[in-house]
């Protein structure tokens, strides 16, 4: 039985997932990136390696993806994240032809045809507005953490409008709400509002087509989904927890992941088609 | 002798100045904005007043300013903030034609005329990148006192290229240098170089003519100072009085007015005597 790994190291979390020949997924790890990008990939694919019982020894293929994919030594291939994504929703989801990422530090809007392929892609990586990043700040802002933001929207009520036009010049806009007596809870749930405006934008900028899939790490609080799904008025793909999904483990934040070590089997069954699986050939950053 | 007084409300900083009929500046005032902004226009004209010991009544015509400028409840009228830093900036330097105002929370390149009138003007207000919070954040993450950066800055010898756009990923990036043991100067150098970068596209968008003067609280940062010059290849017109153009050019307004309103009744009485 071979295995493979797909190595994700995102600006914020660094994804691992175990790979099987009949695409079963064995393990899944995630850790914080830090700043030692190398160090911890090489970390994540050990702790995931721990958790099913392997060593280095039964892997048969490594891709590393995302944006630090350049620092990890262990890797096979380095495959951009773009590709990843678009191989893991394909794999999960067939009919997948709009993918929507929001991860910490960017967001993307990748449109793929029935093959899977990427058509074109969208991204804002410039500016933190519409990123995860939005989020911790207006949490920040507030005297709140990271990990309390879940509990937060849980709560909300009635939402109040944030601009997210900057998220640095969100702090006046935050303290200005909370001083006018408005609940935490229905700022938080106002930030996430102002990431789903600016997905949609996104994702008209790539012609968005049905079916959509939702991914990356923001995708765990489940009020970004369900906004999405509001203002599209469409039916959304959501890794993990949607009922049409016969692959409930993978979450959203993983599905790049997946298609890493998707993309590794395809290269050991074919290890002359580099179509389906184009080497990054970008210089190392 | 008649007194003018502006009032320039920033984001950050409030300042409040009071000049003579020879337009000279005889009392100036900076604070803090804080969250009361009636208050902090207040508290900045009254220790302009009580430094030079005037009466209220001696300053004739107050002129608010900068974007609080209609939370000066006290005083006689508004005008924006770009027509003062212009008005202000040619009052200091008279051969000023391009001014690059740069403040807690925006950034403005504004063309004057030659007689102080404005040309044209370019801001940027709905990103932070390139203003003056992009040094507060680098001031933060680095742990730094804001008035130390740029004499920091000074010290750098093989500066870092800061290659984020946003402020907020701009934190991530300085500690990331900070991890691969980049020295503080070398990073700090390579902030102000992304801050007079930015501020170079605005200013490409309003046309450069010298003579350009540097206004606003960041004018006093002297590393801003050298890579601006280093990016417009030109020296820049400088002086503390910069810090208070938006409030100059108020009082400068506020004096017109009461000259003006001076000249007719003049006219009137002339007759009669």
């Amino acid at each position: 039985m071979k295995i493979t790994a797909g190595i994700d190291v995102g600006s914020t979390y660094t994804k691992t997932i175990l790979l099987d020949e009949e695409y079963r997924i064995l393990a899944r790890h995630v850790m914080n990136t830090g700043f030692k990008l190398g160090a911890v990939a090489e970390k994540c694919l050990d702790g995931c390696l721990e958790k099913a019982s392997l060593t280095r020894d039964d892997l048969n293929y490594v891709i590393a993806t995302g944006f630090g994919r350049h620092q990890v030594k262990c890797k096979d291939l380095s495959v951009t994240d773009i590709t990843s994504s678009a191989r893991g929703c394909f794999l999960l989801f067939p009919e997948t032809r709009t993918i929507l990422d929001v991860g910490g530090q960017t967001m993307k809007a990748i449109r793929i045809d029935e093959n899977g392929r990427v058509i074109s892609f969208r991204q804002n990586d410039k500016c933190a507005a519409g990123t995860g990043a939005f989020l911790e700040k207006t949490a920040r802002y507030m005297g709140y953490e990271t990990k309390d933001i879940g509990q937060l929207l849980e709560t909300s009520r009635n939402p109040v409008a944030i601009s997210g036009v900057c998220a640095v010049f969100a702090e006046s806009e935050v303290i200005n709400q909370l001083s006018l007596g408005t609940p935490p809870a229905d700022i938080m749930q106002g930030s996430i509002e102002s990431l789903t405006t600016r997905a949609i934008q996104l994702m008209k900028r790539v012609k968005g087509e049905p079916e959509i899939t939702l991914i990356g790490g923001i995708m765990r609080y489940h009020t970004m989904s369900a906004s999405i799904d509001k203002r599209l008025e469409n039916d959304i793909r959501l890794p993990g927890v949607n009922p049409d999904s016969d692959r409930d483990e993978a979450m959203p934040q993983f599905a790049t992941a997946l298609g890493a070590a998707w993309l590794a089997h395809y290269r050991l069954r074919n290890p002359s088609a580099v179509k389906a699986a184009p080497a990054d050939t970008t210089s190392v950053g | 002798m008649a007194y003018a007084a502006g009032v320039d409300v920033g984001s950050t900083q409030t300042k409040a100045v009071i000049i003579n009929e020879d337009r000279e500046i005889i009392a100036r005032c900076l604070i803090d904005t804080g969250a009361n902004v009636t208050q902090a226009a207040e508290n900045a004209f009254k220790s302009c007043i009580e430094a030079e010991d005037l009466l209220e009544e001696e300053v004739e015509w107050v002129i608010g300013t900068g974007y609080g400028r209609y939370k000066v409840t006290f005083g006689n009228a508004q005008v924006t903030e770009i027509s003062c830093h212009g008005r202000g900036a040619s009052h200091i330097f008279p051969g000023t034609r391009t001014v690059l105002d740069m403040g807690g929370q925006d950034t403005k390149a504004i063309r004057v005329a030659p007689n102080g009138e404005i040309d044209d003007f370019c801001m940027n207000d709905k990103c932070a990148a390139g203003t003056g919070r992009f040094l507060g954040a680098s001031s933060a993450a680095l742990d730094i006192p804001l008035d130390d950066l740029g004499p920091t800055a000074l010290l750098s010898d093989n500066p870092v290229q800061i290659s984020t756009t946003c402020t907020v990923f701009a934190e991530s990036e300085i500690l990331s240098w900070l991890g691969k043991g980049k020295k503080v100067e070398d990073i700090l150098w390579g902030v102000h170089e992304s801050i007079a970068k930015r501020s170079m596209g605005l200013l490409r968008r309003v046309g450069i003519h010298e003579e350009v003067t540097f206004t606003g609280g960041v004018s006093r940062n002297t590393a801003m100072v050298k890579s601006l010059e280093k990016a417009l290849k030109c020296k820049l017109n400088i002086s503390d009085e910069c810090h208070y153009a938006g409030a100059l050019g108020a009082a400068l307004f506020a004096m017109d007015h009461i000259q003006a309103s001076r000249a007719p009744r003049n006219k009137v009485e002339e007759p009669t005597s």
